[in-house]
Formats: structure tokens, C-alpha cells, sequence
């Protein structure tokens, strides 16, 4: 009797691969034998994109890299620009990129957990994470007109000033949105099915963490204190003092709690920025002046026909010195770099993301190796992998 | 009374007499069909409200009075959708396993008694012929899994065999404990020997309804036990390839086995069909006292509904079991919590009574 492995093709199209990952499985039983991640049904060539269009235009398209947490890819980019051309952004306007970032690592954390669960077979979690990502996403309608891809950041600041009562109405979400948790956690946290699928299940040891460089809550949940916002500080994070989680385990059980534990965080971070936030008039949210440096009245970028008084730097004006730039930002998946090199023109010569997703997804065969098959969803959905930043 | 009416209109036609015993039996069950499709439409559009209540949505409300024709039009859809088979599929195998899965539950739905004297087969072993039966439509799934060459069709019903077989037993060791209780194998007379909400055996046998209805949510396929369809591994399970009618008869049996197996629960531990106080109020009634059966039969209505709704509730709370935890938690945990339960049981009816 020949006994053959099943091969499986799991994806592209399949409920729980969260998008188009293509997972390629060799089934013996339901245990698996060898597992391997294809990617790349998603590349839009968001890298070279960049080439061909100024800053601005470019702007956009990159909330279009992390669906879930677009202001982060905004923020790293934005940053990027700024150091190249020297601009510095207001302090309103960093606060602003402060309330709106954390904002958005809950909402994307509150999603991840309502998909994991429905990866492992409960419904429910998935209605009651929505409606506090609901809250998070009408908040963010008003504030930007978008609830998805915001397109909020400009270089030198963001785009309008808050709406009125938009800060009250974050300050009630803070207020109330921990309890929330609590009954996340009554109904997910004790559960015995839980435990039994997630505790032990899918364990990334703190070296392989490492050498697969894996970021954000991942790494953390396997035990090293690693986080940009801390170790690295942008921004203003480092005028603020806060805890970064950490737990040892490096299980699918430790990554939900490292989740749960940042959103709490999290609203600990945007109560304290709200209460400390600069007040000032809306046309100190951007700088309306580029800087080369020189200062010269004929200079083409410092001159004075080149300072705009409206809402925007000038597309044509904002000609970025000969310069190279790697910045990165913790997003809500991990550390999100974006290397911009410019050429002098208005465009870019080489813009590079380093996304944490894309780290995930290679570890995700080492992981799965020699467990069951119903293990590969649990661990799929623990690394809070976004597709679209993976192949970008 | 009908079955007279049968006679009588069978030899106004000059017809033999002898098949009036035929038309008894199949009237009797195109009865019992009629009231499992219509608990079906009921059951799936109140599942889908339950569901939407505990996860805070508004359900189907749009199809007819407050959504109330929603299943009705889904039907409709499912009937005049195609009806594909895939390439290399088994035909015959495909086509009958909807069918194969289906027969069981019209006869589960036959043997259990919805009032007194009142069930489609009135058998003196009718509990140990409905355990028999209701496993039959594991074949069902097999042979669909099977047929339809499918990875993870196949997957789903290697589950569903390997599910279906390690937890019968328990449910079977469950229900004997009843057995044990009443003395009697027939139905009728166990939910007879449960005349009063004291005498129900939910309260000497409390781990033994436990058992049962744990592994009555894994015979019937439903969360924490839904592996052979989990949507988020294997896609559809078993279903994968069905659609159309096919897929509405898996879909029918389903719910109808959902039914069946929460009225066997009533039925054995919740005293079936009797009134909980012992007596009925359409007894006192002289002339209402001739129909006493449809009291009866609201009776086991309102205890199965309960039942249903413990089931979907499990269902809108648990996460799926893995399917490795799934086997030891049937031969490691319930099936020495159900030896034990029977013993108890036996050593309670030797001392007490």
C-alpha cells in the first residue's frame, strides 16, 4: 500500500486566509508535514509608483499599503520627507498624528482580534470588536471624510484642524472603552476552548523572532522589549512615558494578551496627549514653507515664490535636496520603515517599505511545521497578518 | 378517529381493505414531514434572529411581517438554483448522499411521541431504535465527502466519521442511565414515568444530561463540534460542492436533527410531552378535556424550544475545538464521566427505590 501526503492548496481564495495569501500544505492526516507561503497575488508595485509621481501625488496611495492602519504608513512616509527637506511639523499637528496613530492601532487591534476569533470558530467576538471599531472609524469619517484610506497627513502636519467636539468625543471613547476590554476578556480570555487551542500553540522562541525579524506585538509576545516608539523615539513619543507589554511565552495565547494589553495602553497614551494638547489657531497645522537650507530670495526652493499661504506645500515647489533617509514607525503590526532617496527633483528616486507582515509570513511554515492542520488558522490569524502590505 | 376515516372512505370506493394499514402509516408520516418542514422554516429563521439578538444586529426583518418569509425566500432561491456536479465527482454517491443523510431524520422525527399515544412508531424500543438510526446519517456525510473530489470535502467527512464514532458512545451510555431510571426503552413510557417536575430525570441524572447534550452538539455537527464543516478550515466541510436543492436538503436535515435531538432531550430528561405540574389545565376543562393532546404537545414545544435555544446560544459563545482535543475530550473525559454516571445511577435505583 503507497500512502501519499494530501497536498492542499489553501488559498488564494479561502475564508480565513485574510485576503490572498496562497499557503501550499502537505497533509498527512490532518498533520502537517511541510508548509509554504506564497505570496504576491496582491503586488501593485507601490515602490515603483513612487518613481513616477511627485511627493504628493504619491501621498495617497500609501494608507493603500496597510488597509487597516493607513495612518501609519502616511506617518512613516511623512517623516521620511521631512527629514529630507528639513521641515519641521508644528506641535498641534504632531499631537494630532499622535491621537489619530494610537486611535488607529486600537481599531486595527480591534479588528485583528474579531477575525482571529472568527478564525477559530466564534462568531460573536467579531460584532462586539466592530461596534468599538465603528466608534473609532466614525471618528475618523469626520475628522478626514474617509473611514478607511485617510489620506489625513501632509508633509509638515496634517491637513485640517480637528472638528469641533472631535477631541470630547475621543476623551468619552477612552472613558468608556476599557470596560469594554473587560468584557472582551470575559468572554475570550477564561474560555477552556480557547486556552486549549492557543496556549502552546504555534511557539515562537525569542531567537527565531529575531532571525525572521519579527516586530511590533509578535516579537514582544516572545519575550524582547522592542518597541520603535520607545527604543527609537519619533515624533513625540519620547515626551511621553509609557510601558511597553511584554510577555515570554511567544504563543498565540501570549499574542492575544499582548494585543489586549497595547489597547489599554493605548488609551492611556492618547488621554494623557489630549490633556497636554497645544491649542492655536488651524493655520499653525502646517508648515507653508519648504527649506532648503540656504535661504536665499532666488533660491528655487526657499524663494519667496515658492511659499505657499494656503493648505498645501506646492507639488511643483517641493523639490527635495539630493538626500537618502530611512525612518522607521511602529504601527500596530510592527515596525514600518520607509527609505526615501531623492534625487533633488520633485520625485523620488527609490521609495522602499519594510513591512512587518511581510516577516510574518515567512516565519508562518516554521511554525506550522508538524502541528495539526486546525493549528495553521490559529497561528495565521495570531500574527495579524495584512496581506496587502506584504506584497504592497 | 382518522384511521376510521380512512376505512370508511376506503370501502365507500369498494378498495381493499387490507391497505387502509399502509395509508395509516404513510399519512402518519406525511403528518410528522409536514411538521418538521414547517419547524424547519421556524427554526432557521429564529436561529438567525437569536444569533443577530446575542450579536447585537437586527437579523432578517425585510421578507414578509418582520422578515417572518425570509427562509421561505431563501428556499425559493435554493430551488431554482443550478444544480452542478463536479467533474470526477461519483454521481450516483453524490446525488444520493443528501438523500442518505435526510431518511434517518424523517424516522428519528417518527419515533418521537409529540403527545400521548401520539408518535409516528409506537415501539417498545423505540429510544434504542432512534439512537440506531440517527447514526445512520453519518453515511450520508461520508459518502458526500467522498463523492464530491474534494480535499477538503474529504477532510470534513474524514471528521465527521471519526466525530460521529467517538461520540456515540457516550450518548449512548447517557440515554441508558434514563434506561436504567424508568426501566423501559419505549418513549412513551419514560416521559410517562416523568409525570411532575420532581420526577424529572434531569435531576437525578444531571451529568447525564450533560453528556448528552454535549455529544448531541457533535453528532450534530455544531459549534464547539462543527469540525467537519468549520467554514474557517475547511471552507464548507462536507457541503464544499453542493448546491441547489442538494445543498437545502443537507441544510433541512440539519435543522431538522437540530429539532429531533432537543425534543429527545425533553423527552428524557425533561419529562417530553407531560405538563412540569403534573396536571393539565385543559383537564379541568369538560369539553376541551377530548383534545388534552394539544396541551401536550405545547408542552414539548416549549421544552424543546428551550433546548434549542441553549444550542444556539453554545453557538454564538464558543470557539471550535481542535480536532485532536475534540477525540480526547470524547474518550478521556465523557465516556469515563458517562461510566461513571451510569453507575451512580444504578447504585441510587438499588438504594433508593
Amino acid at each position: 500500500m503507497v500512502i501519499e501526503e494530501l497536498k492542499l492548496n489553501i488559498g488564494p481564495q479561502h475564508p480565513s486566509t485574510h485576503g490572498v495569501l496562497r499557503l501550499v500544505a502537505d497533509l498527512d492526516g490532518e498533520y502537517i508535514k511541510d508548509i509554504e507561503a506564497k505570496i504576491g497575488y496582491l503586488h501593485r508595485g507601490m515602490e515603483k509608483l513612487a518613481e513616477s509621481r511627485n511627493y504628493q501625488q504619491y501621498l495617497p496611495i500609501v494608507d493603500r499599503i496597510d488597509y487597516l492602519s493607513g495612518f501609519f504608513n502616511a506617518a512613516s512616509f511623512c517623516y521620511a520627507v521631512e527629514a529630507l527637506a528639513d521641515i519641521k511639523v508644528p506641535k498641534r499637528a504632531e499631537y494630532i498624528r499622535f491621537i489619530t496613530m494610537e486611535l488607529n492601532r486600537i481599531s486595527s487591534h480591534l479588528f485583528w482580534l474579531g477575525t482571529f476569533m472568527l478564525d477559530l470558530g466564534a462568531t460573536s467576538p467579531l460584532f462586539y470588536t466592530l461596534r468599538e471599531r465603528e466608534v473609532i472609524v466614525k471618528l475618523f469619517e469626520d475628522l478626514t471624510g474617509q473611514r478607511l484610506m485617510y489620506n489625513y497627513y501632509c508633509f509638515g502636519g496634517v491637513k485640517r484642524d480637528l472638528p469641533n467636539g472631535w477631541l470630547t468625543r475621543v476623551r468619552e471613547f477612552c472613558e468608556d472603552f476599557p470596560s469594554k476590554i473587560d468584557e472582551y476578556e470575559k468572554l475570550i480570555t477564561e474560555n477552556p476552548i480557547f486556552l486549549e487551542r492557543t496556549k502552546g500553540v504555534g511557539v515562537l522562541s525569542k531567537e527565531k523572532a529575531l532571525d525572521f525579524g519579527i516586530t511590533g506585538p509578535n516579537l514582544r509576545a516572545s519575550g524582547v522589549r522592542f518597541d520603535v516608539r520607545k527604543n527609537l523615539p519619533y515624533g513625540i513619543y519620547r515626551e511621553f512615558n509609557f510601558d511597553v507589554p511584554v510577555l515570554n511565552d511567544g504563543d498565540c495565547y501570549a499574542r492575544y494578551q499582548i494585543r489586549l494589553l497595547e489597547m489599554r495602553e493605548s488609551i492611556k497614551l492618547i488621554q494623557r496627549a489630549i490633556a497636554r494638547i497645544p491649542g492655536g489657531a488651524s493655520e499653525k497645522l502646517h508648515i507653508k514653507r519648504t527649506n532648503c537650507g540656504c535661504n536665499k530670495p532666488e533660491c528655487p526652493f526657499c524663494g519667496e515664490d515658492t511659499q505657499i499661504y494656503l493648505k498645501k506645500i506646492n507639488p511643483i515647489g517641493l523639490r527635495i535636496p539630493s538626500n537618502e533617509v530611512n525612518i522607521w514607525v511602529e504601527s500596530s503590526r510592527g515596525l514600518s520603515g520607509c527609505y526615501v532617496k531623492s534625487n533633488g527633483t520633485n520625485s523620488a528616486d527609490r521609495v522602499k517599505w519594510r513591512t512587518p507582515s511581510f516577516s510574518a509570513t515567512q516565519v508562518l511554515p516554521e511554525l506550522c511545521k508538524g502541528g495539526l492542520y486546525a493549528d495553521v488558522i490559529a497561528i495565521l490569524g495570531s500574527l495579524d497578518i495584512v496581506l496587502p502590505e506584504v506584497d504592497r | 378517529m382518522i384511521k376510521a376515516l380512512i376505512a370508511k372512505l376506503f370501502s365507500y370506493f369498494s378498495l381493499p381493505h387490507i391497505l387502509v394499514g399502509f395509508v395509516w402509516v404513510v399519512f402518519k408520516f406525511a403528518v410528522i414531514a409536514a411538521i418538521m418542514v414547517v419547524v424547519v422554516l421556524m427554526l432557521v429563521l429564529m436561529e438567525r434572529r437569536v444569533l443577530a439578538v446575542l450579536t447585537i444586529r437586527k437579523g432578517p426583518n425585510r421578507v414578509g411581517p418582520n422578515g417572518l418569509l425570509q427562509t421561505i425566500a431563501d428556499a425559493i432561491k435554493l430551488l431554482f438554483k443550478e444544480d452542478i456536479v463536479p467533474t470526477g465527482a461519483d454521481r450516483v454517491l453524490f446525488t444520493l448522499a443528501p438523500v442518505l443523510f435526510f431518511a434517518p431524520v424523517l424516522v428519528v422525527y417518527g419515533l418521537i411521541p409529540f403527545a400521548e399515544g401520539r408518535a409516528g412508531i409506537d415501539s417498545s424500543c423505540s429510544l434504542l431504535l432512534l439512537l440506531a438510526v440517527s447514526s445512520v446519517g453519518i453515511l450520508g456525510l461520508v459518502s458526500a465527502g467522498w463523492a464530491s473530489n474534494n480535499k477538503y470535502s474529504m477532510l470534513g467527512s474524514m471528521r465527521s466519521v471519526a466525530q460521529g464514532i467517538s461520540y456515540e458512545l457516550p450518548l449512548v451510555i447517557a440515554a441508558l442511565g434514563v434506561v436504567l431510571l424508568s426501566g423501559s426503552m419505549s418513549l412513551n413510557e419514560i416521559v410517562l414515568a416523568q409525570k411532575n417536575i420532581l420526577d424529572w430525570y434531569i435531576l437525578p441524572s444531571g451529568i447525564g444530561f450533560f453528556i448528552f447534550l454535549t455529544c448531541t452538539l457533535a453528532e450534530l455537527n455544531r459549534c464547539p463540534f462543527d469540525l467537519p464543516e468549520a467554514e474557517s478550515e475547511l471552507v464548507g466541510g462536507y457541503n464544499t460542492e453542493y448546491s441547489g436543492m442538494k445543498f437545502a436538503l443537507f441544510f433541512l436535515a440539519e435543522y431538522a436533527l437540530l429539532f429531533a435531538y432537543s425534543a429527545v432531550i425533553a423527552t428524557l430528561f425533561f419529562g417530553g410531552y407531560t405538563s412540569p405540574f403534573g396536571v393539565y389545565a385543559m383537564g379541568f376543562i369538560p369539553y376541551l378535556k377530548k383534545i388534552v393532546f394539544v396541551e401536550q404537545f405545547f408542552w414539548l414545544m416549549l421544552k424543546t424550544f428551550v433546548i434549542v435555544y441553549l444550542i444556539m446560544w453554545i453557538r454564538a459563545t464558543l470557539p471550535r475545538l481542535r480536532a485532536d482535543q475534540l477525540m480526547s475530550f470524547s474518550w478521556k473525559f465523557l465516556l469515563p464521566l458517562s461510566f461513571l454516571n451510569l453507575i451512580l445511577l444504578a447504585l441510587l435505583k438499588y438504594y433508593l427505590g
